[in-house]
Formats: C-alpha cells, sequence, structure tokens
C-alpha cells in the first residue's frame, strides 16, 4: 500500500503550477481579457490552481497558430509524425506514476486506476496510432490499360477537439493521437471540471511538438467552446458528451459544412444469464467482478453498465453475491493505491446523482445497498463521494433510462433469452453493453443482437486501443480507437490519371 | 434566470440525456438551439423580472420516458461543462424530479394536445 502525497505537499512527486494559460504557437500566452477561474481538487473540494477564462480571440489565436502549423506537419513524412508519438509515449512511461498520481488530484478518481489503466491505456495509444500511420497505405486502381485511380490520404487540416472530464488525459489522447499521426494540427478545449492536467502533460511533452501542432484553449463551453466548435476555420469537430450539446454541435457544423464525431453516453446492459452460476469458479467470479464494474471511476464512464440484467433461475443468489461484492468495495482517500473508489469529479455532478437516487427511491425502486453520499472524514469531508449503490426496479423506472453518470446500478430480471435482448434494447442509446454466459452461441446470438456499439462478452471495461468504440442510436456518431479513427481525420484525394496520348473522341 | 436574461437576452432550456453533463438542463439564448419536431415544449417559465416567458424543451424520445414526472429547474454550486450559458458564473442547473399526482396526470392529459410542436 502506498499513499501519494496530494500535489502541492511535503513529499509530492508531482506538483501543479499555481496557474496556467491558454498553450498556443508553443508558448503560454495569458487569456485576451486577463481573467482566471479556481480549479479545485475533487479530493478535497479545494481549490489548486487557477485557470485562464479562453474566450473567442484566445480561441482566434490558437486558430492563427494552428492554421501557421498545419500545412508544414500535414507533409512531415508519416515516420516522423510516428516517431514523435513514440517519443510523447516514451516521455509519458518514464513519468506515469507523476502523470497518475496529477490526474486522480485532478479528476478525484482512484491512483489505483491512473496506474493501471488511464495513463497506460493512453500511453499505448499513442504507440498504437504511430504504428497504424507508418502501416497505412493509398492504393492504386487500374481502370483500366490507360487509366489508373491514385488514393492518397490526406489530413483535413485544423480540427477543433472538445474533451470531457471523466477521463482528462486519455479522453484527450483519444483525438489527439490519431489526429496528430494522420498530421492534423488541433486546437483542443479540456472541460472546465479537470481543466489542468493536460497541461501537466503538455509540460512533458511540449518540446517535441512543433509549435502550433497542439494547442489548448482553456475555458467555459459558452465562451471558449461554442467559438471553438461555431469556428469556420475548423475542418471538423470532434466531441465527447451529451445529447443537446452534441445536436447543438452539429447544428453549428452543418453551418460550416463540415464532419463531427460525437460520443454522447449511453445506458448500457450487463446480462447474465443463468449459466454463469454453474460453477463456482473462476469465472463465476469474474462475472461478479463484471457485475460491479459499474463503480469504476466512479461510474464516471460512458460505458458504465449502469443496468445489469439477471436471468431469474439464478436472480436472488448472483444479485446477494453482487451485493456483497460491491459492499466490500474499499472507498477512501483517491490517492491511496489501495482505495477501488474515489470522488466523483465535481460538486454539480454529486447533486445530480443525489437527485437520482431522489427519484430512484420515488419511483419504487429498492436501495440494496448504498444510497447516499459518503462523508470520509478528515480533509476529504469537503470531496465529493457517493456510496456505490444498488438499485432493484423495472426498466421503465427512470433510473433504468438515463445517464446517472455516478456508482449506481439499477438491476432487474428476465425470463429468457427474448426478454433479455427486449429490456436491453429499450433504451435511447447503444453505446456498450455486457454478455455474461458459458454458451458460445448465446454469447454470439446476444452480442450481435443488442443494439449497441460495443458488446464485452464475458468482460467489461477493457479499452485497448485497437478496439472500435463508438454509438448506436442517440449514443453518437462516428468510432473512435482503432485504426479506422484514422479515416475520421483524414480526406480521400483521388488522382484519376490517364497514360493515353489520344484524345477521348467527344469533341 | 434575471442576471443571466439581463447579460444575454431572451433565454431558453434544453434537457440534455447521455454523459458527461447529460440529465442536465441547458440555457441557452432563445433560438440558440434549433429545436424540431423531435423536441417537445414543456412549459413556458413566467418569471418576475423576465419580460419574456422562457421556453423548456426536451427530445420527445426522452420526454416519453420523463412524462410521469414533475420537474423543478434548481440550481446548485458547480461547473456544467456544454455550453449552457449559467457556468461562468459558479453555478448549474439541476433538474429534481417528483412524481406526478393522479390529479395533475389527468390535468395533464387534457392539454398533452397542446404540447407537441
Amino acid at each position: 500500500m502506498t499513499v501519494y502525497s496530494a500535489p502541492g505537499t511535503d513529499g509530492a512527486i508531482v506538483n501543479y503550477e499555481s496557474r496556467y494559460d491558454h498553450f498556443i504557437g508553443g508558448e503560454y500566452v495569458p487569456p485576451a481579457k486577463g481573467q482566471y477561474f479556481a480549479n479545485p481538487s475533487p479530493v478535497t473540494g479545494e481549490d489548486f490552481c487557477e485557470i485562464a477564462r479562453g474566450t473567442a480571440e484566445d480561441v482566434e489565436k490558437a486558430l492563427d497558430a494552428a492554421h501557421g502549423a498545419a500545412d508544414a506537419w500535414g507533409r512531415t513524412s508519416t515516420a516522423e509524425r510516428a516517431n514523435i508519438l513514440n517519443k510523447i509515449a516514451d516521455r509519458m512511461e518514464q513519468n506515469l506514476e507523476k502523470l497518475a498520481v496529477a490526474e486522480c488530484w485532478e479528476n478525484g478518481k482512484p491512483v489505483r486506476e491512473t496506474l493501471a489503466a488511464d495513463i497506460p491505456l493512453a500511453i499505448d495509444h499513442f504507440r498504437y496510432f504511430a504504428g497504424a500511420i507508418r502501416a497505412q497505405e493509398g492504393t492504386a486502381g487500374e481502370i483500366d490499360d490507360d487509366t489508373v485511380a491514385y488514393h492518397f490520404h490526406e489530413p483535413l487540416g485544423v480540427v477543433a477537439q472538445i474533451i470531457p472530464w471523466n477521463f482528462p488525459i486519455l479522453m484527450a489522447v483519444w483525438k489527439l493521437a490519431p489526429a496528430l499521426a494522420a498530421g492534423n494540427a488541433v486546437v483542443l478545449k479540456p472541460a472546465e471540471q479537470t481543466p489542468a492536467s493536460i497541461h501537466y502533460w503538455m509540460s512533458l511533452v511540449a518540446d517535441l511538438l512543433p509549435p502550433g501542432v497542439v494547442n489548448i484553449v482553456n475555458g467555459f463551453g459558452v465562451e471558449a467552446g461554442k467559438p471553438l466548435a461555431s469556428s469556420n476555420r475548423v475542418a471538423k469537430v470532434a466531441f465527447t458528451g451529451e445529447t443537446t450539446t452534441g445536436r447543438l454541435i452539429m447544428q453549428y457544423a452543418s453551418e460550416n459544412l463540415i464532419p463531427v464525431t460525437l460520443e454522447l453516453g449511453g445506458k448500457s446492459p450487463n446480462i447474465f444469464f443463468d449459466d454463469v452460476s454453474r460453477l463456482d469458479d473462476d469465472f463465476y467470479d469474474k462475472s461478479l467482478e463484471g457485475f460491479s464494474m459499474f463503480a469504476l471511476n466512479q461510474g464516471e464512464v460512458c460505458t458504465c453498465p449502469s443496468r445489469a440484467l439477471i436471468q431469474q433461475g439464478i436472480y436472488n443468489d448472483f444479485l446477494a453475491a453482487g451485493v456483497k461484492r460491491v459492499e466490500n468495495l474499499k472507498q477512501g482517500n483517491p490517492l491511496d493505491t489501495d482505495t477501488q473508489v474515489g470522488a466523483q469529479a465535481s460538486n454539480d455532478q454529486l447533486e445530480k446523482i443525489l437527485s437520482y437516487l431522489d427519484i430512484g427511491r420515488q419511483e419504487g425502486a429498492k436501495v440494496l445497498t448504498g444510497g447516499a453520499r459518503a462523508d470520509l472524514g478528515g480533509n476529504l469531508s469537503g470531496g465529493f463521494y457517493v456510496q456505490p449503490t444498488i438499485f432493484e426496479g423495472n426498466n421503465s423506472m427512470r433510473i433504468f433510462q438515463e445517464e446517472i453518470f455516478g456508482p449506481v446500478v439499477s438491476v432487474t430480471s428476465f425470463a429468457d433469452y427474448a426478454d433479455a435482448i427486449k429490456i436491453a434494447n429499450d433504451t435511447l442509446y447503444g453505446l456498450g453493453a455486457g454478455v455474461w454466459t458459458r454458451d458460445i452461441n448465446t454469447a454470439y446470438r446476444a452480442g450481435r443482437a443488442i443494439k449497441a456499439g460495443r458488446v464485452w462478452t464475458n468482460s467489461y471495461h477493457l479499452y485497448p486501443a485497437h478496439a472500435a468504440f463508438g454509438g448506436y442510436k442517440q449514443s453518437g456518431i462516428g468510432r473512435e480507437n482503432h485504426k479506422m479513427m484514422l479515416d475520421h481525420y483524414q480526406q480521400t484525394k483521388n488522382l484519376l490519371v490517364s497514360y493515353s496520348p489520344k484524345a477521348m473522341g467527344f469533341f | 434566470m434575471r442576471q443571466l436574461r439581463e447579460t444575454h437576452g431572451p433565454l431558453m432550456f434544453h434537457q440534455s440525456g447521455g454523459c458527461c453533463d447529460g440529465s442536465s438542463p441547458m440555457c441557452y439564448l432563445e433560438g440558440e438551439f434549433r429545436t424540431g419536431k423531435s423536441d417537445v415544449l414543456l412549459e413556458s417559465l413566467k418569471i418576475d423580472g423576465v419580460p419574456e416567458p422562457i421556453t423548456f424543451w426536451m427530445s420527445g424520445s426522452q420526454f416519453e420516458l420523463w412524462k410521469h414526472t414533475h420537474l423543478t429547474v434548481d440550481v446548485v454550486r458547480g461547473r456544467g461543462a456544454g455550453f449552457s450559458l449559467e457556468a461562468p458564473e459558479g453555478m448549474r442547473f439541476l433538474i429534481r424530479s417528483r412524481l406526478l399526482t393522479e390529479q395533475e396526470i389527468d390535468e395533464l392529459s387534457e392539454t398533452d394536445a397542446d404540447r407537441v410542436v
């Protein structure tokens, strides 16, 4: 067990600056209007740095820098870009522990998770796209003996990326790595709840990137995000967030006739068929861990398995074992490597979760464990902690239909395969799902029948770089991860070439 | 609301769904968010000191799942993302919900036809 010292205190392995400006054109630039906002750590609720409050003027400056850099960056060889991405990955690996503690302090998530998942996954993401871009080739199509169609990949130019607060570094890297590999320059806006850790990351890698290739404008959505998303100087907008802002970003994009990728969340079903309990073995233990995965990252994951569907034959026993498993989760100081459940990322997020615990009870759902704010005492009392909570109810309740984005699972039973699929698909969303069974036919059929972009089968919450991630239905448009992501950041250039000296004969 | 109205102009809400800052009411300048036939106008809120009603919208598919509940737009300390106007003020609009009473359901069913725009 290790308890890391909080950044800014004695013995800390990583410290934040007291203030972060915008990172534009390779250097730090103060905000045009001179305003800053305070950035609290969810661990204690206390402010630890201040952040530039960006406006349209700052966004324009960042776009100037990005446009100044985009052409040269887009013409670099894929080998050169891949080498830079690999060097970024190496630099992050050398500073993995520091990045992990910085991210923990910024977001409130347990350092156990950032050490084992967030930062290693981010490192691997750069390496994956470094490899993918080297291996990518255009095509040459022989139309006839005299005519050849060449297809080249070209970067889009300058792209806008708006990052969520639940995985501040990893979600930024999901967007940055493919965009940079494909040769785009980026203007990135971190979430106002978690604006600082990306600047710590930048402090480690800034010397590896040509000035203007990655620009970071901080600020509030309405003041900085909107001018960026609605700018006619960006070739694409990538956004992770929720449906209303997603629609608004599409509206802006329609004015500029540019593409968007949107990842807007879900209400993912996690389905446990009777046969998981056939043996009391490793697989049964794994399936109970799978049930508990709703508490990972305090439920602040777009694919949180927030609806557990358990078949009637095992319902009582499996659920009882699941409750026991969840009650044994260790919630505490996120800086303690033993802690499994940390703090929610912000006060308003905490309040929203509590409002759902309220309506869940009012609708008649039964609280099997948890159900309230957690007061961890000491200086953690000011932090934003919620007890992992299990509700039992039915799929028409609002807690089964809306993304709470907290450590809350809503459990119901199903009779048979058809019933399971019907309940699983009775949702507005389709981002993730889980299927747990020992029968390969059931696993395959269920996986294909569920209308969601990713169906974890006998697993959950794995995020390898080379598996496509994205939503069906109202969960969004486009994909992240996988080499197909390069297409989302590239134009197709077709050169249609005639090698015949003869006139075509039309005129 | 009075402060936001004075700073920005006429206002509207659109209730969000989905992750991160979803399940939250987003406050925009009236007309900033283009509503269409997929949306339902739940209410035009009248507020003292605000000259025009503030419209409250939700997507029709979400409304089907929410229509048995009474919604209150509350405000808490916080920092919503999205493009909602109150975020820079250090405040965040928050929906609180309760079940509609039988009487309210009866009354609303009579006016339901007026809601769908």
